[in-house]
Order: structure tokens, then C-alpha cells, then sequence
């Protein structure tokens, strides 16, 4: 006979109140664990969209996302003529702030050269950019269609949305958007027209925006990658990073604090729902101390009366967490930040929910323990 | 014939609370014998030590001195001489509180099959011998009503039949009757002689109910742990005997 299933069917409105509560709980740890998941994979996803082997970058910076890099534009063609080299590409990153209908829009733009390392892994709608200006690739989550224009830089030229993206957007949750290397430099180097003729009028040098951020290098999967990294490093004017370094410097230093931050949430969080699922099942021991009393005289084990607690707050616990997690999938497209819910950290999070119960009940399982059975005897309540 | 024995057998026995100044003694050298087919009383005022007997008996509380015999076995000389108490209680004592104390989540027949489920019987037999039991205290109509549906009555016999489960030798009462108005006390009592008779156990009943005296084969009276009557030895009913 199942006493903790008797007892929660007898108290059954109670549990499944009780459980809500703790459903909201623990969905709220299985947030911030798929907001953990996500900062990472989001630090990461640019990096790893370029599908790069090398990244050469400007001499001691540990560009470009780390810190800014700075370098000539021609800096491909050397790239792509050292022994190894299979294919170079010539990337720029930037965020810019433009006004859409009203209302702010922030982008991570990714300057490429069409055709070489460095584009877009994948469309969700739409095609890849075909004309040399104004088209642009952006991630979905920035709520633009196909065919809209968007205004970006300081020329005003309109940019026209050609494809779609899904789950691309920067570690601090701003959509990615990919754009011609061309149109990117224009953004990212040009003046704005009244400060170019400031500067021609003060006679000044011209500006030329012939500069990109970083090269993308794909190796020959017959050359050494440290032979090609060691080649490319005798330029004195430039660094190179493997695709590992950059995940490493991304992953650890770039995001760092708000991954610490993250991970502290949900430890606090975890030890919150381990102090109020221990106050439940002891509050519903407590509940059922005459009834304790009453098995004990019978002579029931404490096996029995152990495993009624236990039972029912791993029922809590599974109830919970799957509840929890049930309302977390179903309101996960309304979250404004990409929540990354792998099978490994839903697996953990199960798991520690199953051990903080097990902790919890203890409190429960002392109390229960302790009901001397003469208390069947003392009069009803 | 030869002499039945005694069911019940306590000796010398001894309960105190406390040491030095706050020694407090409960019960003082009780004698008491109380055989198969027996219904017999334990009366006293509040605070005379009939509870603490009565957990005794039940292996609740541990004596200080003396000897208790429960169904020929020696359990207590001066230390508990049975290291499963539990069991002991589960497979020789019936306990039939003053309030039913029916587990409010399991419904008439499960408050009765629980004894057996615990004692290792298989669900079918403990709930086929739950239902020969509720009929048999004819509230076998009410086995799947939960506690809270059971009228007072009800409740109780549900309770007297959790107590007869596991075909007890011993059982025990704590005011079985408080609750009840005195026509009912009546066939509670009455309900708990024919047991005596069927079940060839020995009763054991707690009470302040002067109405029901007449249903006992033996009053034991107890005032500051004492019994009054000095050593109530030997009593024994003509249906007390064995074959």
C-alpha cells in the first residue's frame, strides 16, 4: 500500500496549489540555466559562424571581440598567399543604433566579402545577398521582414532585408546582422559628410575606409595548423589566434563577470527551493504527526514512515520540475533573451532537483522520527 | 482441564520519571494477570498511572523494573529482552485508541489492511481479511468511506477491526467508550467481549466510564501508581480455560 500516493490523492488540491508554487521555482532555475546556456552559446556563435581555422587580427590585441582590431584591408591577399592557406576572408564587426518606426534598433552588423569565409552559416528565409550594397542578412529575433528597408549609417543609405537568420545574436542578446565588407567599411570607417568636408577644408589627409577588423584564414587539412599560425605570425604588424584561443578568450574573459553572475543566480536559487522545499515537507510531516504516531503503534517501521516522506517530496520535486519545465518550453519564445536548453543541463538541473528534495527531506524525516507513538494516545485535536 | 495462561502477565512491575527531586513514580510494583477470554478494566483517577500500565504493556514505554510476560514470552525482566518491539506489537497487540485515529487518508477497509500490509500479508489477503472484519463489526457497507464520511460510531468499529487485523492475543483499549453516548458504549463494550470470546483474546480496557463496570470480568483500580485492591492475581473467567 502507496501511503504517500494515499496521502496526496486524499490531499490532492492541496498538493498540485502547493506544487504550482514550487513549479514556478524551479522553472525559474531551469531560466536562468538556459540564460546561462545561452550567453555562452551566444558568446560563441560568432565566432564560430565564421567557421574560421585562423583568425589574424592586429598585432598584440586579442581582437576582434575581445578588443578592437584594426588592419589593412589588403591584409587578405597576403593571408591567403602564405603555404596552407586554403581560403581567407575579410570580416568587420560593429554595432550600430538606427530608428524604426519609432523605435530603437540595435544590430550587431558582420561586414564579409560574399563568396569567402566569414558569411552567414545558414538562412531561415529568404537568399543570400546577390547585389555588392544595401542588402542585408539579419537574425529574425530583430523583427524585421523580408524586403524591409532599414536606414543604417550616417548617409542615410536604406538597407534592404534579402534573408533571414535564426538564433544569431551577439552575447548581450542584439540581433547579428551580415552586410557587404563594402558597406560595413562605409559604416564603420567614412565620416559623416559635414566632418568630411571639415576635413578637406582644414586640408587634412582623405580618409580611406579600406581597413577591416580581422581575416579569416581556412587551412589545408594537409598543412600543420601551427605551421600555417607560426607563417603568419612573422608579420610584425599582425597577430594570429586559432579558433580555439578565440572561443577561450570569448567564452572566459569577454563574458566572464556575467556568466560568474549567472552561476551565482542559480546557486542562490537552488538554495532557495531547497529551503522551501524543506519547509513544505516539513510542514506536511508536521501535518501528519497524530498520523506517524498512530503507524508507529501499529507497528509500522520507520522504513514506512522514511519512505512516505521521501516519496513525497520526490513527488514534489518531479512534479515540480516538470512542470516548471513544461512552462519554461511554452513561454520560451516570449523570453527576450535566447534561452539555451540543452539535454545535459535539463539532465542536471533534474538531478539536482532529485538531491535538493532528498536534502530537503531530511528535516521531515528527523521530525517523523522523533513522534514518540504515545502521541496516538493523547486526545484527538 | 489444565489452567489456561495468562496473556497478560505483569509483575513487580515499576515506572518512574525523573531521578532525585523531580523523581516522579507512576506505577509501583503492579501485579496483574489477565487471561485468554478476559475483558478486564483498568479504573483510576487522572494521573494514577492507567495510560502509563497500558503503554507498558504495549512495549511503548519502557518499565524500570520488574517483568512482563505478554502471550507466554518474557519481554521485559528489568531490560526489554525483544530487540523488535515493533513487531512484537504488530503480531500480538491490538490497540484500540480513545479516538479511532483512522489515517484520514485511507478509506475503511485500507485503515484495516494497513496492519496486515505492514505484517507482510499480500494486498489481496489483507483487504479480503479487512472486509471479513468490517462485516463482521457490521460496517462492512462503509469500507470505501474515508474516516471524515464515518459517523463516530463507525469510525470506531473501523478502528476495533484495524485492531483485530492481525488476530491479536492482546488487546488493548484507552477509553474506547469516551466519545460515545452510553448506549453505544454499550455495544462497544459488548462488541469487545464477544472478540474476547471469538478471537480467544485477552482485553485489556481503560476507562472512567462507571456505566459500562458491569461489561468486566475484572476491574483493576489503580490511585498514585498502586493497584488499590493490592495484587489481583489469578482470576480467571470458566471460558479461560484450555482443552
Amino acid at each position: 500500500m502507496n501511503l504517500a500516493y494515499r496521502d496526496i490523492r486524499h490531499n490532492l488540491l492541496r498538493f498540485v496549489l502547493t506544487n504550482f508554487g514550487l513549479s514556478l521555482l524551479l522553472g525559474i532555475v531551469i531560466v536562468i540555466t538556459g540564460v546561462y546556456g545561452g550567453l555562452i552559446d551566444d558568446a560563441l556563435r560568432q565566432a564560430r559562424a565564421a567557421n574560421a581555422d585562423l583568425w589574424v587580427v592586429e598585432a598584440g590585441t586579442n581582437g576582434p571581440f575581445a578588443e578592437s582590431s584594426r588592419i589593412p584591408g589588403d591584409t587578405r591577399e597576403l593571408v591567403a598567399r602564405v603555404y596552407g592557406v586554403e581560403r581567407a576572408g575579410a570580416v568587420t564587426y560593429q554595432s550600430v543604433q538606427t530608428e524604426l518606426n519609432g523605435k530603437p534598433l540595435r544590430l550587431f552588423l558582420i561586414g564579409f566579402e560574399p563568396g569567402r569565409p566569414g558569411g552567414p552559416r545558414g538562412l531561415l528565409a529568404g537568399r543570400e545577398i546577390m547585389r555588392s550594397h544595401y542588402e542585408m542578412i539579419v537574425d529574425r529575433s530583430a523583427g524585421l521582414m523580408l524586403g524591409q528597408e532599414v536606414p543604417l549609417g550616417t548617409h542615410g543609405h536604406k538597407f534592404t532585408v534579402v534573408g533571414l537568420m535564426r538564433d544569431e545574436v551577439t552575447s548581450s542578446g542584439d540581433p547579428v546582422g551580415y552586410i557587404t565588407l563594402r558597406d560595413a567599411q562605409a559604416l564603420q570607417f567614412e565620416l559623416a559628410p559635414p566632418a568630411e568636408r571639415r576635413e578637406v577644408a582644414r586640408g587634412g589627409p582623405l580618409q580611406t575606409s579600406n581597413q577591416i577588423n580581422a581575416v579569416i584564414a581556412k587551412v589545408s587539412p594537409y598543412v600543420p595548423l601551427k605551421e600555417v599560425a607560426a607563417a603568419l605570425s612573422r608579420w610584425k604588424h599582425l597577430t594570429t589566434l586559432t579558433q580555439a584561443q578565440q572561443e577561450t578568450l570569448l567564452s572566459k574573459f569577454v563574458i566572464e563577470k556575467a556568466r560568474n553572475q549567472q552561476r551565482l543566480i542559480m546557486v542562490l536559487l537552488i538554495i532557495v527551493s531547497a529551503v522551501i522545499i524543506a519547509l513544505i515537507v516539513y510542514t506536511l510531516t508536521m501535518d501528519k504527526v497524530r498520523s506517524i504516531a498512530t503507524l508507529k503503534f501499529v507497528g509500522a517501521p520507520d522504513r514506512t514512515i522514511v519512505g512516505l516522506i521521501i516519496q513525497q517530496a520526490l513527488s514534489m520535486g518531479i512534479f515540480g520540475y516538470f512542470v516548471g519545465l513544461a512552462l519554461v518550453l511554452i513561454f520560451q519564445p516570449y523570453f527576450p533573451r535566447r534561452l539555451v536548453l540543452d539535454s545535459m543541463s535539463v539532465a542536471t538541473v533534474f538531478v539536482i532537483t532529485i538531491v535538493v528534495c532528498l536534502a530537503a527531506s531530511t528535516l521531515g524525516i528527523r521530525l517523523a522520527l522523533k513522534v514518540d507513538p504515545a502521541e496516538a494516545l493523547a486526545a484527538a485535536g | 482441564m489444565p489452567e489456561a495462561i495468562p496473556v497478560v502477565r505483569v509483575e513487580h512491575l515499576s515506572k518512574h520519571f525523573g531521578e532525585g527531586s523531580a523523581r516522579v513514580d507512576a506505577l509501583i510494583d503492579i501485579d496483574m494477570e489477565v487471561y485468554p477470554g478476559q475483558v478486564v478494566g483498568l479504573m483510576g483517577p487522572s494521573g494514577s498511572g492507567k495510560t502509563t500500565l497500558l503503554n507498558c504493556i504495549a512495549c511503548i514505554l519502557e518499565p524500570s523494573s520488574g517483568r512482563l510476560t505478554l502471550d507466554g514470552e518474557v519481554v521485559y525482566d528489568g531490560r526489554w529482552l525483544r530487540s523488535d518491539l515493533r513487531r512484537l506489537r504488530l503480531d500480538k497487540i491490538g490497540f484500540i485508541f480513545q479516538y479511532p485515529n483512522l489515517l484520514p487518508f485511507l478509506d475503511g477497509s485500507d485503515n484495516v489492511a494497513i496492519v496486515l500490509d505492514l505484517a507482510g500479508f499480500s494486498s489481496a489477503a489483507s483487504h479480503s481479511r479487512a472486509v471479513e472484519l468490517l462485516n463482521y463489526l457490521e460496517v462492512g457497507h462503509r469500507k470505501h468511506a474515508l474516516p471524515a464520511q464515518l459517523s463516530g460510531g463507525e469510525a470506531q468499529r473501523v478502528a476495533i477491526a484495524r485492531a483485530l487485523a492481525n488476530r491479536p492475543r492482546i488487546i488493548l483499549a484507552d477509553e474506547p467508550t469516551a466519545p460515545l453516548d452510553s448506549a453505544r458504549a454499550r455495544i462497544v463494550m459488548d462488541l469487545l467481549r464477544r472478540i474476547a470470546i471469538d478471537q480467544h483474546a485477552a482485553i485489556v480496557v481503560v476507562t472512567h466510564d462507571e456505566m459500562i463496570l458491569d461489561r468486566f470480568d475484572h476491574i483493576f483500580r489503580l490511585r498514585d501508581g498502586r493497584l488499590e485492591d493490592g495484587p489481583a492475581v489469578g482470576l480467571q473467567p470458566e471460558s479461560a480455560t484450555v482443552s
